[in-house]
C-alpha cells in the first residue's frame, strides 16, 4: 500500500484509527472474528479426519494384538503394551532382523534415488535453462515421468525388464552385445537397482521442476559480472548457483527424502507382495506384515516406529540447516 | 499492513460495501445458517460414505464371485444365466460383482473389517480357517447344512477343505481344482516317446530327452508365485513323507522331507535344467501354460484350469494330454501319494447378511446338480458333489484324471489360521531359491534348509 503518499504525524494517525476502528469495529473487541476460523473449520475437520485420527488409530493399534481372531472387534484385541514394538526392535529375533534389514536397504535406497534424483534434475535444470532452439520440448519431456500415472509407469517398467523378453535385455544382450547372458532384474540381487533405477526415472523430474524455478529466480547479471571476471564454469556453479539454490535445495531435498524412504507403488507394482530379500523396501515389508500375515498389531508398531524415525530426521535437518529461516525464505 | 488499518483506509476510500454490516463479523443469525448447512452437509457425506453396505434387504442378494474364466465379462454372462434362473425358481434377485483373483483377499479382508460386504461370496478354500477365525462368516452347522442339502452331497475330498478340523465349517466347496501333469502328445510322438512319466527319475530323463537346443524345455514352471510354490511344496512334501506342520501344530518347513522335496522342485530348473531360467521370473499364473501351449515346453505340472488359457494360447485339445502327476519310486518311509493340495473356490454367507434364509437357498442352488454341471463346464472346474462328478460333461479322459486326484490323491493345504502368512513364507523362501538357481545352477540340499529355516523361524515368532 502507498503508506507513504498519506503520510501524518503519529499522533494525528493514532486518533484516526482509534476513531475508525470503533466506527469499524463496534463489536470486535468483545467478540471474537469467527468467520475466519469458519472457513477454516471444514479443512480442519478433514484434516482431523483424514490424517490426524487415523494416526492416533494406528498408535493404538499398535498396543494390540489385532490378528484375524479380532479384526471384525477390535475392542476384543488384547493389549500388549510394547511387545509389537520390542519385537519389531530386536535385531536378533527374526521380525526385528527382517525390520532392520529392510530399514537399511531402504536407506540405501533412498539415498541413491533423492542423490540420483538431485544430480539429474540439476543437470537438466542447467540445460534449459541456457537459451537454444528447441528447449521448451525438452522442458516438456523431462516431465512426462512425472506427469505419468505411477502405476502406468511402474507397469511398463515391469515389462521392460523382463529376463526373456524384455526391452532392456534385447538392448544390452541383442542389440548392443554388452552381456552374454540375460540377467535377471526382477529376482535375485539386481531387483534392488531395478526399483533404484525406476524410482529415480520417476522422481528426478520433480527435483528438475524445482531446481528450474530456482534457477530463474537467480539474476543473470551476477553470472555475466562472474565472467567478466574471469570466473569459469565450475567456479560460478560452485560460487553462485549453489548458494542462491540453498533454499530450494533444502526444502527439495527432504521432500524428496520422505517420499522416497516412504516409496510403496514402485516395489509394489515390481515385485507384487513377495520383494525379493534385496529390494524388500520398509512400506512393503510393513504392508506385507499387516495386510498379508494379518498381524495389524504389528504392522502398526512398525509404521509408528517409522514415523518416529522421520519425523526426528525432519526435526533435526530443520533445526541443523535452519530450513525456512532467514535467507531460505 | 495492519489488518484495522487497511479496513479503515479501503473504507475511507470506497464507503460502506455491504450495508454497513462489518467485514468479518458474522451475525448469530448467518452463523447459524452456515452451521446448519455444514452439519446437513457431514451428515449427507456421513450417510453417503456409510452407504452400500450388506445390501442384502429383502429381496436382493448381493454376490461377490471370484473371477474364473477368461475375463470379467465372461464370468458375468455365465453367472448372469445362473441368477435368472435362480430368480425364476426362488423370486430374490442376485446382484453380482466379479471380482479379480489379485484383489478377492483383500475385499474380503475389508469387508470382514467393515461389515460392509456382500451377502454370499466366494473364497479361496485354503483361505477357510483364515476367514473362518475372522468370525465374519454364518457356520454351517447340522441344520445349516441340511437347509442345503446335506454334508453328504459333497465329495469328502473338497468337503474337507471347508475350514479348521474340528470345528464348524463356514464354507462349502463350490468349484473344484486340482493339479495334474500336461503333456504335449506331439512332442512326445516326435521323441518316440510313448508313455507319459510316472515317476520322478523318468519324469526329469523325459525333460531331458525334450529339452532341445532352440528354447524349447522339458517343462514350465512358475518359480516366482508365490502360491505355486507353496503348493509344490506341500504336495511334493507330502509324496516324501513330510509336513508343513507337526503334530503339535508347530511349523516344520525345514525338516528333512521338505528340504529334500524343494530341492528336487528348484533343481528342476538348477542342476536338472530342463526348465527354462526365465521360469524363475513368472508368477502371473499364465506364462508357464502359455510356454506349454506355445511348445516352448512339453510338460507341465499345473491346476486344471489351464486347459482355459491353452485354448486361449491357440493349443488344441487334442494336441496335449493330462496324467497323474509323478511320484517318487519307492516311495520314501512315510510318503503318501499326494499329488495336489484340494484346490477350489468354497461358497460363505456373510453373518450380516439380512435375507440369511434367502442367501442359504442361493447356496443350495449353486451347489445343486444343475448348476453344478453347468458352471463347472463353463469355467472348466471340477465339480464338488457326489452327483454331478458321475455327469457325462465330465467324463472326458482329462477331466477324468483331475477328478481322480482330487478325489484319490489329494490332501487340503494346512487349514490354519495363519495360512495365508505360511503359503506367503514358503512360497517366498522357494522364489528366492529359483532366482539363485537361475543364476548360480545347483541348488543343494543346505542352501534350501538355510531358506525354509528362515521362514521357519519367522512362521513360529508369531510375526
Amino acid at each position: 500500500m502507498g503508506s507513504t503518499r498519506h503520510k501524518k504525524p503519529e499522533s494525528e494517525n493514532r486518533q484516526v484509527r482509534q476513531r475508525s476502528d470503533e466506527h469499524v469495529f463496534p463489536k470486535a473487541r468483545v467478540r471474537p472474528q469467527i468467520f475466519p476460523y469458519l472457513l477454516v473449520l471444514p479443512a480442519l475437520l478433514f484434516e482431523l479426519l483424514v490424517h490426524i485420527f487415523p494416526m492416533l488409530v494406528g498408535v493404538g493399534v499398535s498396543f494390540l494384538e489385532l490378528t484375524q481372531f479380532y479384526v471384525r472387534n477390535w475392542s476384543a484385541a488384547p493389549f500388549v503394551g510394547f511387545r509389537n514394538y520390542l519385537d519389531g526392535l530386536d535385531p536378533s529375533g527374526p521380525i526385528g532382523g527382517a525390520l532392520a534389514q529392510s530399514f537399511l536397504i531402504t536407506f540405501a535406497y533412498t539415498v541413491l534415488v533423492v542423490g540420483g534424483s538431485w544430480v539429474l534434475g540439476i543437470s537438466a535444470a542447467m540445460l534449459v535453462n541456457s537459451e537454444f532452439r528447441g528447449r521448451r520440448w525438452f522442458r516438456a519431456l523431462f516431465l512426462i515421468p512425472y506427469a505419468l500415472p505411477v502405476y502406468v509407469a511402474v507397469i511398463a517398467w515391469s515389462f521392460l525388464l523382463q529376463q526373456n523378453n524384455g526391452a532392456m535385455n534385447t538392448l544390452l544382450v541383442d542389440n548392443l552385445h554388452l552381456l552374454k547372458e540375460r540377467p535377471f532384474w526382477l529376482i535375485g540381487n539386481n531387483a534392488f537397482w531395478s526399483v533404484v533405477m525406476t524410482s529415480l526415472w520417476r522422481s528426478w523430474p520433480f527435483a528438475f521442476l524445482m531446481l528450474l524455478a530456482g534457477l530463474q529466480s537467480i539474476p543473470a547479471e551476477l553470472y555475466e559480472a562472474a565472467s567478466i571476471d574471469g570466473a569459469s564454469r565450475w567456479r560460478r556453479f560452485r560460487t553462485i548457483t549453489l548458494p542462491l539454490l540453498r533454499p530450494v535445495n533444502l526444502v527439495l531435498l527432504l521432500v524428496l527424502f520422505l517420499w522416497t524412504f516412504n516409496e510403496f507403488n514402485a516395489p509394489y507394482v515390481l515385485f507384487g507382495q513377495a520383494p525379493p530379500a534385496t529390494a524388500d523396501l520398509l512400506s512393503l515389508h510393513i504392508y506385507v506384515n499387516s495386510f498379508v500375515d494379518w498381524n495389524f498389531g504389528l504392522g502398526a508398531a512398525m509404521s509408528v516406529l517409522l514415523l518416529l524415525f522421520l519425523l526426528v530426521v525432519s526435526v533435526v535437518y530443520i533445526r541443523v540447516l535452519r530450513v525456512g529461516g532467514e535467507g531460505d525464505a | 499492513m495492519p489488518e484495522g488499518k487497511r479496513l479503515v483506509e479501503l473504507r475511507e476510500r470506497y464507503g460502506s460495501v455491504d450495508g454497513g454490516r462489518t467485514p468479518g463479523y458474522l451475525s448469530r443469525k448467518d452463523f447459524l445458517r452456515l452451521g446448519g448447512a455444514g452439519v446437513a452437509g457431514l451428515t449427507l457425506f456421513g450417510g453417503v460414505a456409510c452407504g452400500g453396505g450388506s445390501g442384502g434387504a429383502g429381496n436382493t442378494l448381493n454376490y461377490w464371485a471370484s473371477n474364473q474364466g477368461a475375463s470379467i465379462d465372461q464370468d458375468e454372462q455365465i453367472l448372469g444365466k445362473a441368477v435368472k434362473e435362480f430368480k425364476k425358481q426362488s423370486g430374490i434377485s442376485v446382484k453380482i460383482k466379479v471380482i479379480p483373483w489379485s484383489d478377492l483377499y483383500n475385499n474380503i479382508l475389508t469387508a470382514t473389517t467393515s461389515g460392509q460386504g456382500p451377502d454370499v461370496l466366494n473364497i479361496g478354500n485354503t483361505w477357510s480357517a483364515s476367514l473362518q477365525a475372522t468370525g465374519a462368516f454364518l457356520p454351517f452347522d447340522g441344520e445349516m447344512l441340511d437347509k442345503i442339502g446335506g454334508k453328504s452331497k459333497f465329495l469328502s475330498s473338497s468337503f474337507a477343505a471347508s475350514g479348521a478340523p474340528g470345528e464348524t465349517p463356514t464354507s462349502v466347496p463350490l468349484y473344484g481344482l486340482s493339479y495334474g501333469m500336461f503333456y504335449n502328445k506331439k512332442l512326445f510322438q516326435e521323441a518316440g516317446i510313448s508313455a507319459p512319466p510316472k515317476t520322478w527319475d523318468e519324469f526329469v530323463a523325459t525333460a531331458k530327452e525334450l529339452t532341445g537346443p532352440s528354447d524349447r524345455w522339458g517343462m514350465a514352471l512358475e518359480g516366482a508365485s508365490i502360491t505355486e510354490n507353496a503348493h509344490w511344496a506341500f504336495f511334493l512334501g507330502k509324496q516324501y513323507g513330510g509336513s508343513l506342520f507337526t503334530q503339535s501344530g508347530k511349523p516344520s518347513f525345514d525338516s528333512p522331507e521338505i528340504v529334500s522335496a524343494v530341492t528336487q522342485y528348484v533343481n528342476f530348473l538348477g542342476k536338472e535344467k530342463i526348465a527354462s531360467p526365465a521360469c524363475a521370473e513368472y508368477s502371473d499364473g499364465i506364462s508357464s501354460p502359455t510356454d506349454f501351449a506355445n511348445g516352448k515346453a512339453a510338460m507341465l505340472v499345473y491346476q486344471n484350469n489351464a486347459e482355459r488359457i491353452l485354448r486361449t494360447g491357440g493349443m488344441p485339445d487334442d494336441e496335449y494330454g493330462v496324467a497323474k502327476v509323478p511320484l517318487p519310486d519307492p516311495l520314501p518311509q512315510g510318503g503318501e501319494p499326494i499329488m495336489s493340495h484340494v484346490a477350489g473356490i468354497n461358497l460363505s454367507i456373510f453373518n450380516n447378511a439380512a435375507n440369511q434364509e434367502g442367501a442359504l437357498e442361493f447356496v443350495k442352488f449353486l451347489t445343486g446338480n444343475r448348476q453344478q454341471i453347468e458352471l463347472n463346464e463353463a469355467f472348466q472346474s471340477l465339480p464338488v458333489t457326489e452327483d454331478a462328478r458321475g455327469a457325462p460333461a465330465f467324463s472326458d479322459e482329462k477331466l477324468k484324471v483331475f477328478n481322480e486326484i482330487l478325489a484319490d490323491n489329494a490332501e487340503p493345504m494346512p487349514l490354519i489360521p495363519e495360512e495365508g502368512k505360511m503359503e506367503t513364507l514358503i512360497g517366498d523362501a522357494v522364489k528366492q531359491l529359483f532366482a539363485r538357481a537361475a543364476t548360480g545352477g545347483a541348488v543343494s540340499e543346505g542352501e534350501v534348509k538355510e531358506e525354509l529355516s528362515t521362514a521357519n523361524q519367522k512362521m513360529a515368532a508369531g510375526g
